[in-house]
């Protein structure tokens, strides 16, 4: 077993790709420093320059109010309760605008599906966005195919008017974990792993850019993390169309699986590292330091990990959940330069600023 | 792969001589303090790690009485000190001590770690008094008590000079020393950040009279303020040379730098690669020590579960009443529970051993 753990190691420094079944083997036989020193090299064949990139943008969410009512998320009102709320114009304004004076370059734009607002809501909402020239990274899957429900559009034509109201790229939240039989305990009502996979396959078929994510230490086991991983890495093989993944544990507290215990830094960084070695068709992996806290996510740059993700000048939906990491710019860039790196701003698609 | 990467890192050498189990030089450890190659330098440091300690990752059940507040040293790199009419001073009497010690008494606390500023009115006799009234509470605690430095003061005030004095703590109920106040240890460092502290040699010297009366002790790093590498090696090296001659060191610790409500409160506090950097290296140059805790109240639970894979074996345990992190706003909290610490210790995979001060074992959890 462990000499099979080596040559899979060695196998992905030869830049080959690895099966189901060989990353199933590491998760279940590989230690910290065998997937450590793998992941750091296939992380520094596709970065030769030590370069830690990172954005600066804010997340706004403009609703709280959510008919998923998904059994791991902390953020949501449901229609019925007290206290949601819809953002106005005013207030996005607002944001947008501090965001800018901060030097941030995009807004990331995420809310619950609201059960009353109709389609040409968020239309409005991207020209309002928009008219503050700023690049909209905006409405995750589950989003885009309850626009499709509630128009009576179809997926492809939801994206089409997005992109043409404004939406410049989709965040690839909600994906949790593309396993059906996972979607089916704790998200019911929330898109299936097929239908996330269709909005992304689209958006990208229409030359947007989307990222993917996985979150993962509930009720989930590692082949369906690997399931998830491989599904991602077919569509990209596809289309190319993902720029990052960003991997997180959930966060149970003030959740419906409250009692479930939170992935330890330990295993975040295992899974960290399986995802850089099997997802060999996507070129940058995020930390997240939201929820790691920062000596984890600097650490983490050593697992597989090439970018610091967003400063997040706003946060809602992670704090939800009690965590209450917060870091500004400056510290992001220290973090970086002292684990040997050069901090460099940039934007959704990864160019550089 | 490893050992080809380690080569690469230009550690070549000393990868060899860490697998040959000989002891690393000054130079040595100056490389790698200069690098941030943290999987060479961890990966190695867990070869130390598990030679040593094998998959065992320690824990204790402990009380902590923080006695006193009010200190006459008052460094600068310290945010639990203070003047005595500073409003936030406290001093505990013995009545309150003993009933700190009463109100825990159904809990399985296995030790007692009592430090405090070196305080310029309490008398000698407050002192012995306290261990004995810790002892007549709870007969079978160990006490851990009283830095290098309260030591030294406490031998200033009886006028017996160290030995002595120590001989009547541990009459008294000492068990054992902890291995606070030895900052660094270079006269540049302490004339800059602690003035009227205990010298380096000073500390050094408890410590070796401390060891030849048989009572064990710890040491600590204080790292992430204004030393040099050069000054942590030395520091290292200086302590490494009195475990040669004594033997009755038990655990290194070193302690992160926390800024906030400090006077230098302007230096940003450690990162995860400077926490795991110092506990490796560490573990690397302490050929010597038995053990290396990764003082989880100072760099939060997550990183001192890494810290397992990366030459600690000690995460310290369940404190509560800590004061002296928690002023300089430690956010790790003040409490793991056992269950939760017994989980962290496991998913990294290590063994859980709970111990007591001396090291013996209370319980394995298998």
């Amino acid at each position: 077993m462990a000499e099979d753990i080596a040559k899979i190691c060695e196998r992905t420094a030869a830049g080959e790709r690895l099966s189901v079944a060989d990353a199933l083997a590491l998760a279940e036989g590989a230690d910290l420093y065998q997937l450590g020193f793998a992941a750091n090299r296939v992380r520094k064949s596709k970065h030769p320059q030590p370069l830690v990139t990172y954005v600066i943008d804010r997340n706004i969410n403009y609703t709280d109010i959510c008919i998923s009512a998904c059994k791991f998320c902390a953020f949501f009102h449901g229609p019925e309760e007290e206290g949601g709320y819809v953002l106005s114009n005013d207030e996005l304004a607002k944001k947008i605008e501090e965001t800018k004076d901060l030097g941030g370059t995009q807004i990331l734009l995420q809310g619950g599906l609201h059960p009353d607002l109709p389609f040409s809501f968020y239309e409005e909402m991207l020209r309002f966005i928009k008219s503050h020239d700023i690049h909209i990274h905006g409405f995750s899957p589950p989003e885009v195919c309850h626009f499709a429900e509630i128009s009576g559009l179809s997926i492809a034509e939801v994206i089409s008017k997005l992109k043409e109201a404004g939406l410049d790229s989709i965040p690839g939240g909600g994906a949790e974990i593309l396993s059906d039989r996972v979607r089916g305990e704790t998200a019911p009502r929330k898109c299936s792993a097929d239908r996330w996979l269709e909005v992304m396959g689209e958006a990208h078929l229409q030359g947007m850019r989307t990222t993917a994510t996985m979150m993962f230490g509930h009720i989930e086991t590692w082949a369906e993390r690997i399931e998830h991983l491989d599904r991602l890495r077919t569509l990209q093989d596809e289309t190319g169309g993902f720029t990052a993944f960003i991997s997180w544990p959930f966060q149970p507290a003030n959740t419906a699986l409250s009692t479930v215990k939170c992935a330890t830094a330990h295993e975040y960084l295992r899974v960290l590292a399986i995802s850089r070695l099997f997802l060999d068709n996507f070129d940058n992996l995020q930390a997240s330091w939201v929820t790691q806290g920062p000596k984890i996510a600097q650490t983490a740059l050593f697992f597989g990990a090439n970018d610091f993700g967003s400063t997040m000048i706003e946060e809602n939906v992670v704090a939800a959940a009690g965590v209450g990491f917060r870091l500004s710019e400056e510290e992001i860039r220290k973090l970086v330069e002292t684990a040997g790196f050069v901090p460099r701003q940039r934007l959704m698609d990864y160019t550089l600023v | 792969m490893i050992t080809e990467e380690i080569k690469r890192a230009g550690f070549g050498d000393i990868l060899a001589r860490v697998e040959a189990g000989e002891r690393l030089s000054t130079d040595d450890a100056v490389r790698l303090y200069e690098s941030t190659d943290i999987l060479a330098i961890g990966y190695m440091a867990n070869l130390v790690r598990e030679r040593l300690n094998g998959d065992r990752a320690y824990f204790i059940y402990n009380q902590h009485i923080n006695y006193s507040n009010i200190c006459s040293n008052l460094c600068k790199f310290c945010a639990f000190g203070k003047p005595a009419e500073d409003e936030q001073a406290y001093e505990m009497s013995i009545g309150e001590i003993r009933e700190k010690i009463r109100e825990r008494l159904d809990e399985p606390i296995v030790e007692v770690h009592v430090v405090g500023g070196i305080h310029p009115e309490l008398p000698y006799s407050y002192y012995l008094e306290m261990l004995r009234a810790i002892k007549e509470e709870r007969p079978e605690i160990h006490i851990q008590g009283f830095t290098g430095v309260e030591i030294a003061h406490l031998a200033e005030l009886s006028g017996k000079g160290l030995k002595k004095t120590l001989e009547e703590l541990i009459e008294a109920g000492l068990g054992s020393i902890p291995g606070g106040g030895a900052e660094v240890f270079s006269q540049r460092i302490r004339e800059i950040t602690c003035e009227k502290k205990l010298s380096g040699e000073g500390w050094l010297e408890v410590a070796r009279t401390a060891h030849k009366l048989g009572l064990k002790s710890n040491a600590t790093m204080l790292y992430g303020h204004i030393e040099t590498i050069e000054e942590r090696v030395d520091h290292l090296a200086r302590l490494r040379e009195l475990q040669d001659e004594t033997g009755g060191f038990m655990t290194f610790i070193p302690l992160a730098f926390h800024p906030r409500n400090t006077e230098m409160h302007d230096l940003s506090r450690s990162t995860g690669i400077e926490d795991l950097k110092n506990i490796a290296v560490a573990r690397l140059f302490l050929d010597n020590f038995p053990h290396i805790k990764a003082y989880w109240i100072m760099i939060g639970a997550k990183l001192a579960q890494v810290a397992l894979s990366f030459g600690a074996d000690d995460v310290d345990g369940t404190a509560s009443e800590e004061k002296i992190t928690q002023m300089a706003g430690g956010e790790a909290g003040q409490f793991l529970a056992r269950n939760e610490l017994v989980r962290i210790i496991k998913d990294a995979g290590r063994v859980p051993v709970e111990r007591d001060t001396l090291y013996n074992v209370i319980r394995e959890y298998v």
